[in-house]
């Protein structure tokens, strides 16, 4: 059998973060009652007309530009004809031909060996949303709702012949995309609701082909993990078709996340041809250069800037600073946070270890959690000073995160400061006095042996305090024995 | 260029219209007609001429990002033709496999 | 008094002055209804209570000596394709009777704004597809003038409403020269404005870059206050223009001296009944000798926009009708299985003849294949035709004069079954529609068997008031506006 190699192209849809929807005054919001956010322009009433919401605009060119895209300067509206229930117009106003809003950019992927990737994007445009249609078993019918309808949407594609050549890479791709419409604001990016949604087009060939094997094309693929399990299941359901000796059609394929398996979706669907035309209900866009100008500079530092950045400042190992740089809200907390902190690695690990542990429990970003970057920088800060050890310092956070407490508020409370030197004087000479065996045998020469009475002081108060104090008292208290 | 039944019949399922046997003969018919009046615009000469989708120039006005109220729900359903109201929407034939 | 018989301009300073109450005005219109629009069949819908509750709050305001708009109190008649809330709307299509907007067109929203009082909706070719309103489902308009005789499409219904004195002003719609050839056909002034001039939001769209808006009145004092009153920039039209209206009266100063008018030679050709060529050109010396200069002309791609027209209006037309599919309202088939089923049998049982004819032709053009030899060439042309009006206007030409229509009002049936020579009534007037440039029509005389012969005005863009004072200027000369239909 020959190798095989994958090349995969994606088409991405991110709906964008409005007040209202692309070309009417309806809130875009996600779910609600059925068609309660609609009116006659996002139901395609007779006599009705679009006007563009000046934000969908600005968000898709702002996106543009972070995909280091060429912006066209007179960017047309289509008409796409076809017919469905969930299309109120019987079309949907898009972008068609070589006048996107942006065209011929590119987006950096990091894989996991650190080495990097730069991936052709073809176009990006602004379209609109359709409606949804929802499906009840028992009535024997289905629903239409149009509160989707006309929802701004924006559409990313990436160039031919592909550049992502594993399923893993267009995973990346998508998670780094993701970021990147999460640092501009655009979108919120949440694949489970399907503002965001990836389709990637796989296909096979044995290595050395000088020809692209036939594209399937995958859906309703809703995390990134089913991004990548749904790519690997099909390249390998392709190199099976091949080997047995069949031939892959070109078809849409719907991907079963509970059962990993990809399915047809062809139906006895007619031909679809869409007959695009210019938009005659709308004006082309005229960009204004010094306008694009303006909004370039004021594009924020984008994840992979902000990568580099945060591992050079911080000193943060590449892998960290990934980590972190994946939603704008966690690398803000970590900078907030590590302003002025002596250590800023140990607040990285505490933010990707415990801290996005107990966030994860309470299913909230690791940002989002009642603890302020302030409080954790003051806990650290409190480990630095040796006021409370890092094992004292795990149940801290725990109850920080559990009440929004700051670290002192909790020591103060719980009276978990390290105890006093006079205190842990005391202890350890009721513990030497108690262990006379153990003294003796230390005074013999049997060193190893203090670690046990070590044990027993800490034991005693409770981990407060400092094994260098207790080591030190210890000593002198047998000295004098 | 002469179009054939098959072509008419072609642009009808694309145009969703269920023409009968006797209209899409007249439709064939009309059509060629048609086409036949207008081949001297095929003649034109139109190199270097671009296409006017716009009559006359405007500049694009876009709407600023506010929302304002949509419709009540019953405005919505009222016209249409088969509805649910408990689901709150409008009736099609099931769609399967999606 | 025969309130019936009045410009909108004498009924709104009657009412205005309380010399007669908006009240009286609208019941004589409804009762001048009642009386011939049997035999006219103009109206689709006539909005009795609606239209005395109006009135009667424009008589409240009068009374309580509150300002009121321009238009209060006087009647007016809407083509059956602009929305009115609550009020059915059906564009003379089975597929959408029983809809009934939820909101209003903006011109409807103006004209309530000015007071007017609108007495219901007109006939209509159904989806403004025609030029006889012989398309309509529901039933075929006559001609005030010869009940024999079709009025003219595709707003028939407001044209005839206006001539048989069922209301003083109406609006229709234009996309290849359905107000104006309606207008010539019944003897009135129509006028046809700029594109983008007034809002096309709730007009149920044909061919979007070609509709527009426009009044239908008796005379020009009258059309130039109705378009004063529905045109100017809205924000729900991306395609209206922002641009400040003026009061279109106040130029009417009857003046023409030193305007230089262009008589273009291809309208004057083989085709145009003698008589109405003969009636134009008259029209034409008589302006000449009210001090206007006349020059021959020339626009060679007049060839070029009938076939242009029929290529793009019908592809903007398949597109904007995809949405009449029975799910949202109008017509629905019965007992289909699968959606493309549910389209395909409401639309076929939905639509007219013509109206398919036209989605087919439009299909096909915007079709695989097809786009460059047919939707992109009709572009390039488009810009050909309007490459020849503006040499016009560069060379100086103030206004274009020409027959709105090749003859008189045709018969009911005479031309139904030969829809090339349907289309050919619409020869002179689809040119404007693609230049985007205004037009207007106007009587300039009867044939022999008394029916209204059309002239056409056609301008730069914006330069309606340039047309309206020429036409003002021929009407103070003559006096065929003042005749009346023999009804």
């Amino acid at each position: 059998m020959p190798e095989y190699e994958t090349r995969v192209g994606m088409e991405c849809h991110a709906e964008l973060l409005t007040e209202s929807k692309m070309f009417c005054g309806c809130r875009n919001e996600f779910g609600g009652e059925p068609n309660s956010r609609t009116c006659p322009v996002c139901l395609g009433l007779p006599g009705s007309l679009p006007v563009m919401n000046k934000k969908a605009v600005e968000h898709v060119v702002r996106t543009a530009l972070a995909l280091n895209c060429t912006i066209s300067l007179h960017s047309i509206f289509h008409r796409k004809n076809y017919f469905y229930p969930d299309l109120p117009k019987g079309y949907q106003i898009s972008q068609y031909g070589n006048t996107p809003i942006g065209t011929n950019g590119w987006l950096e992927i990091e894989r996991a060996d650190g080495t990097t990737k730069r991936i052709r994007i073809t176009r990006v445009h602004l379209e609109e949303d359709t409606g949804k249609l929802i499906h009840s078993d028992g009535a024997g019918y289905s629903v239409v709702d149009y509160n989707r309808s006309g929802v701004p949407l924006m559409e990313i594609v990436t160039d031919f012949p592909p550049d992502i050549e594993s399923a893993e890479e267009a995973r990346l791709y998508a998670e780094t995309l993701r970021s990147v419409l999460l640092y501009l604001q655009v979108s919120d990016g949440k694949m489970e609701q399907g503002s965001l949604r990836a389709e990637p087009n796989p296909s096979v060939r044995p290595v050395g082909s000088d020809t692209f094997g036939v594209k399937t094309e995958l859906k309703n693929l809703n995390s990134f993990r089913s991004v990548q399990r749904g790519i690997e299941y099909e390249a390998k359901r392709q190199i099976e078709v091949i080997e047995g000796g069949g031939r892959v059609v070109q078809e849409t394929r719907g991907w079963d996340d509970d059962k990993g398996v990809s399915f047809s979706q062809r139906s006895k669907e007619v031909e679809q041809e869409y007959r695009y035309f210019p938009e005659p209900d709308l004006i082309p866009l005229d960009f204004d250069v010094k306008w694009l100008d303006s909004l370039r500079e004021s594009l924020p530092e984008l994840p992979n800037e902000k990568k580099r950045r945060l591992a050079e400042q911080y000193g943060l190992p590449a892998s960290d600073a990934a980590q972190l740089v994946l939603e704008r809200e966690t690398a803000d907390f970590f900078e907030a946070a590590a302003k002025g902190a002596k250590d800023p690695k140990a607040i990285a690990n505490w933010m990707l270890g415990d801290l996005a542990r107990l966030a994860n429990a309470e299913s909230v970003p690791v940002h989002a959690t009642q603890v302020t970057p302030g409080a954790l920088a003051g806990m650290v800060g409190l480990i630095e000073s040796g006021a409370i050890t890092g094992k004292i310092a795990k149940s801290v956070l725990e109850e920080m995160v559990a009440t929004g407490k700051t670290a002192a508020q909790v020591v103060e409370e719980k009276g978990l400061t390290v105890s006093g030197a006079d205190e842990v004087a005391g202890i350890v000479a009721n513990v030497v006095a108690a262990n006379p065996d153990v003294v003796a045998k230390i005074k013999a020469g049997n060193d190893k042996s203090i670690g046990f009475l070590v044990g027993q002081v800490m034991k005693e108060s409770k981990g407060r305090a400092k094994p260098d104090d207790v080591n030190r008292l210890l000593k002198d208290e047998i000295a004098k024995q | 260029m002469a179009l054939t039944r098959e072509e008419v019949g072609r642009v009808a399922v694309l145009a969703r219209l269920a023409l009968t046997h006797d209209e899409t003969d007249r439709l064939t018919h009309h059509l060629n007609d048609l086409l036949g009046q207008f081949a001297h615009l095929q003649e034109l000469d139109t190199e270097d001429v671009p296409p006017t989708s716009h009559a006359v120039p405007v500049q694009a006005t876009l709407r600023e990002d506010v929302a304002r109220p949509s419709l009540p729900r019953e405005a919505v359903l009222a016209n249409g033709p088969q509805v649910d109201p408990e689901a709150g929407g409008f009736i099609v034939p099931q769609v399967i496999g999606e | 008094m025969d309130l019936h018989t009045l410009t909108a301009h004498e009924l709104a300073e009657k009412i205005k002055s309380r010399d007669v109450s908006a009240r009286a005005v609208t019941d004589a219109f409804l009762a001048r209804i009642e009386a011939v629009d049997g035999d006219v069949k103009a109206f689709v819908t006539v909005t009795a209570d609606r239209a005395r509750e109006t009135a009667d709050a424009v008589d409240r305001r009068l009374a309580a000596g509150e300002e009121v708009g321009p238009l209060a109190g006087v009647p007016v008649a809407l083509k059956d394709n602009l929305c009115t809330e609550g009020v059915e709307t059906t564009c003379g299509s089975k597929i959408l009777r029983g809809f009934v907007p939820p909101y209003n067109a903006t011109v409807v929203d103006k004209l309530l704004g000015a007071g007017a009082v609108s007495l219901g909706k007109a006939n209509m070719d159904e989806f403004a597809m025609g030029s006889s309103t012989e398309n309509s489902a529901l039933f075929t308009t006559r001609n005030p003038w010869d009940l024999s005789r079709v009025p003219g499409g595709s707003s028939g219904g407001s044209a005839a409403a206006v001539a048989a004195g069922e209301a003083p002003l109406a609006l229709g719609s234009d996309t290849g020269g359905s107000i104006r050839q309606p207008a010539a056909f019944c003897g009135l002034v129509g006028v046809k404005p700029t594109y983008g001039r007034v809002s096309r939001y709730g007009l149920v769209a044909f061919a979007s870059s070609l509709d527009q808006i426009g009044p239908f009145a008796r005379n020009t004092r009258d059309a130039a206050l109705l378009l004063s009153v529905i045109a100017g920039h809205d924000p729900c039209d991306s395609t209206s223009v922002p641009r400040p209206v003026p009061d279109y009266r106040a130029g009417l100063n009857g003046d023409v001296r030193g305007l230089r008018l262009g008589v273009p030679s291809q309208y004057f050709a083989e085709g145009i009944a003698p008589n109405v060529q003969a009636a134009v050109l008259q029209a034409v010396e008589l302006l000449e000798s009210l001090g206007a200069k006349v020059e021959t002309v020339s626009l060679p791609y007049t060839e070029y926009v009938l076939p242009a027209y029929y290529i793009l209006a019908p592809a903007e037309a398949s597109s904007n009708l995809a949405r009449y599919d029975g799910v949202r309202y109008g017509h629905r088939t019965t007992g289909a299985r699968d959606h493309i089923g549910l389209f395909e049998k409401t639309r076929d049982e939905g639509f007219g003849a013509e109206v398919k004819q036209r989605i087919m032709i439009g299909t096909y053009a915007l079709s695989h294949g097809y786009y460059d030899a047919f939707y992109l060439k009709a572009q390039q042309a488009r810009t050909l035709i309007q490459r020849d009006f503006a040499a016009c206007w560069q060379s100086g030409i103030d206004a274009l004069v020409t027959p709105t229509a090749p003859s008189v009002a045709f018969g009911v049936g005479e031309k139904a079954d030969d829809p090339l020579a349907m289309k050919l009534s619409d020869i002179c007037t689809l040119s404007a529609n693609m230049a985007g440039i205004p037009a207007l029509s106007q009587c300039c005389g009867f044939s022999e068997d008394g029916l209204p012969i059309g002239l056409q005005l056609m301008g730069p863009a914006f330069s309606e008031e340039t047309l309206l004072r020429i036409a003002h200027a021929y009407e103070l000369a003559t006096d065929w506006h003042t005749r009346r239909a023999p009804l």
